[in-house]
């Protein structure tokens, strides 16, 4: 095992981290499940080389240029579908995704199904550890202001919600647009770090991964999605050697996990400083002064 | 003076009348009761004032203002809100967290603000935490603080609901059969309660309710329904007095003395 594999690998999980985060906050906070991200990624993926290859953009630029586009396809893709109740929202997300995928197979401007190729390598470790520091916190510091708490309240009981004056369908909307962000710079990382695109890379399969994540994570936590969409980039690298059994593991795993543990790796609980000081016996700044107190 | 005005307020649903021409006013300050048998329309009502339910004739002013065609969030926003008959409360949320987040109209931060911790937000956030904090205090509920809001007795579950709407400071708090299932003891104390609400938050109350002792302890004016049909209004000795109220109670037969 070289650093390169082992950098590429962590890469990987980087990306899958942006755009797992962005998918927590539409399924975890927000509840809304969706099965069609890969389609969002796609989209961020193809805008953000086209800025940077064909109109000469920067690499950040694009890349956060792409995440836009996928952001205002999904202002109009909720403008149609987040007046549904649950599950239909569901199946139209699954159509969406699909619909892109093909869209991109047939458009020739893109390369079509053959791909585009020659996309010079611009996503280091660097790079990546960046955009998931300002993913993480974004989403920490929304989560944590009356907005994040409104879309808490459209998961946990709508009616409620709107009776405590929260435009529930505006917060779906604003949900759905900052997840579907996330999905399209994911993407552009991804474009500027296999240097090649293809529509096959965005199908069903790709969104089910995310969604399983998230759930695997934890609804409701972010540093749960962070966790699970580390463990499950890292896990099939690491079962290689298993060679065609490695799915069926990974997939046993994630069985395993819910069924020991059905509120996911994280329980809709965080990582925190001060929970990890409690672990290892360090006293926090409050306990101390309790103690100081007593004497 | 006139808070809330129903004016020929009618509901159906496909060829089923569940609310047929009910005028009647709420005045500010009042606690006003809705009473009826069960199926009466009493909760049609609520649903219609809340936006819940589109309007199918008729109209609701509140404030002298109509309000039958407006969203559900926009009514909240004009200050009025309500429980509901069966509790709904953010159930796996902490009774901070559900009264913090219903704090939410009394700040107006924008995402960036938030997502960029600016000194707006921070104060905003500050003031929206001491306001939770001091209306837990005042419903008795602080002790809880930390306690996920389904784990909570049924008691405390109601309260915490009606703390909850007050969050959003209103003028028009609705009611939906809040002492169903409580004792007589629990509902003395919601009567207090109620009346406690009305004078310290300056708010007006319109409540649905079976128990009588309650409805006649506290109502400055009742409405009595029947068949989403206006029976009888007025002040309680009134209403208990009424041969038509009586009726639709107890039946033709039940008529005291007869």
């Amino acid at each position: 095992m070289n650093w390169f594999y082992i950098e590429g690998v962590l890469i990987l999980a980087g990306i899958n981290i942006i755009a797992v985060l962005g998918l927590s906050l539409l399924t975890g906070f927000t509840g809304l499940f969706s099965f069609g991200h890969a389609g969002f990624m796609a989209i961020g993926a193809y805008s953000a080389v086209y800025f940077g290859e064909r109109m000469g953009l920067p690499f950040a630029v694009s890349v956060v240029a792409g995440g836009l586009v996928a952001g205002l396809v999904s202002l109009f893709i909720g403008r149609l579908t987040l007046k549904l109740k649950g599950d239909y929202f569901c199946i139209a997300t699954l159509g969406f995704g699909e619909a892109i995928r093909l869209v991109l197979d047939n458009v020739q401007v893109f390369g079509g199904a053959r791909g585009w190729p020659g996309i010079p390598l611009k996503v280091d470790l660097v790079t990546v550890t960046i955009f998931n520091i300002v993913g993480i916190l974004f989403l920490m510091f929304l989560i944590n202001s009356r907005h994040g708490r409104s879309m808490i309240a459209v998961r946990e009981e709508e009616l409620a919600a709107k009776v405590i004056g929260i435009d529930t369908y505006r917060y779906k909307v604003i949900s759905l647009f900052i997840s579907a962000v996330y999905a399209g710079i994911a993407g552009g990382l991804l474009g500027y770090y296999l240097t090649f695109l293809q529509p096959k890379l965005f199908g069903l399969q790709k969104s089910t991964e995310y969604t399983i994540m998230v759930i695997f994570g934890g609804i409701g936590s972010i540093s749960g999605s962070v966790l699970a969409a580390f463990i499950l980039t890292v896990l099939p690298e690491m079962l290689r050697s298993f060679a065609v059994w490695r799915f069926v593991i990974y997939g046993a795993a994630v069985i395993f996990i819910m069924i020991a543990r059905p509120q996911g790796l994280m329980g809709g609980k965080e990582i925190t400083l001060k929970g990890i000081a409690g672990i290892l016996g360090i006293p926090g700044r409050n306990r101390k002064t309790a103690r100081s107190g007593e004497v | 003076m006139e808070l809330l005005r129903l004016e020929n307020l009618t509901k159906t649903f496909g060829g089923l009348t569940a609310v047929k021409d009910v005028n009647f006013t709420v005045n500010e300050g009042s606690i006003s009761g809705l009473i009826g048998p069960n199926g009466a329309g009493k909760t049609t009502i609520f649903n219609l004032i809340t936006g819940i339910y589109k309007v199918t004739r008729g109209a609701i002013y509140f404030q002298n203002v109509p309000i039958h065609d407006k969203e559900p969030h926009v009514i909240a926003g004009m200050g009025i809100t309500r429980t509901f008959q069966n509790i709904r409360l953010f159930k796996n949320l902490t009774v901070y967290q559900n009264v913090l987040t219903a704090c939410h109209h009394n700040a107006d931060y924008g995402i960036f603000d938030a997502a960029l911790r600016l000194k707006k937000f921070r104060r905003q956030e500050r003031e929206l935490k001491e306001f939770a904090g001091r209306l837990l205090e005042l419903m008795e509920l602080s002790g809880w603080k930390d306690k996920v809001a389904n784990s909570l007795p049924y008691g405390l579950q109601r309260r915490l609901e009606i703390a909850r709407a007050l969050a959003l400071k209103p003028k028009l708090l609705l009611l939906d059969e809040p002492a169903a299932g409580m004792n007589p003891d629990e509902t003395r104390q919601l009567m207090n309660l109620i009346r406690r609400i009305r004078d310290e938050f300056g708010c007006t109350i319109l409540v649905i309710e079976h128990h009588m002792d309650l409805i006649m302890g506290i109502c400055d004016n009742i409405i009595v329904l029947n068949f989403g049909k206006k029976l009888a209004e007025g002040p309680p000795e009134k209403i208990q007095q009424d041969p038509l109220v009586i009726e639709a109670y107890l039946g033709e037969g039940g008529m005291p003395g007869a």
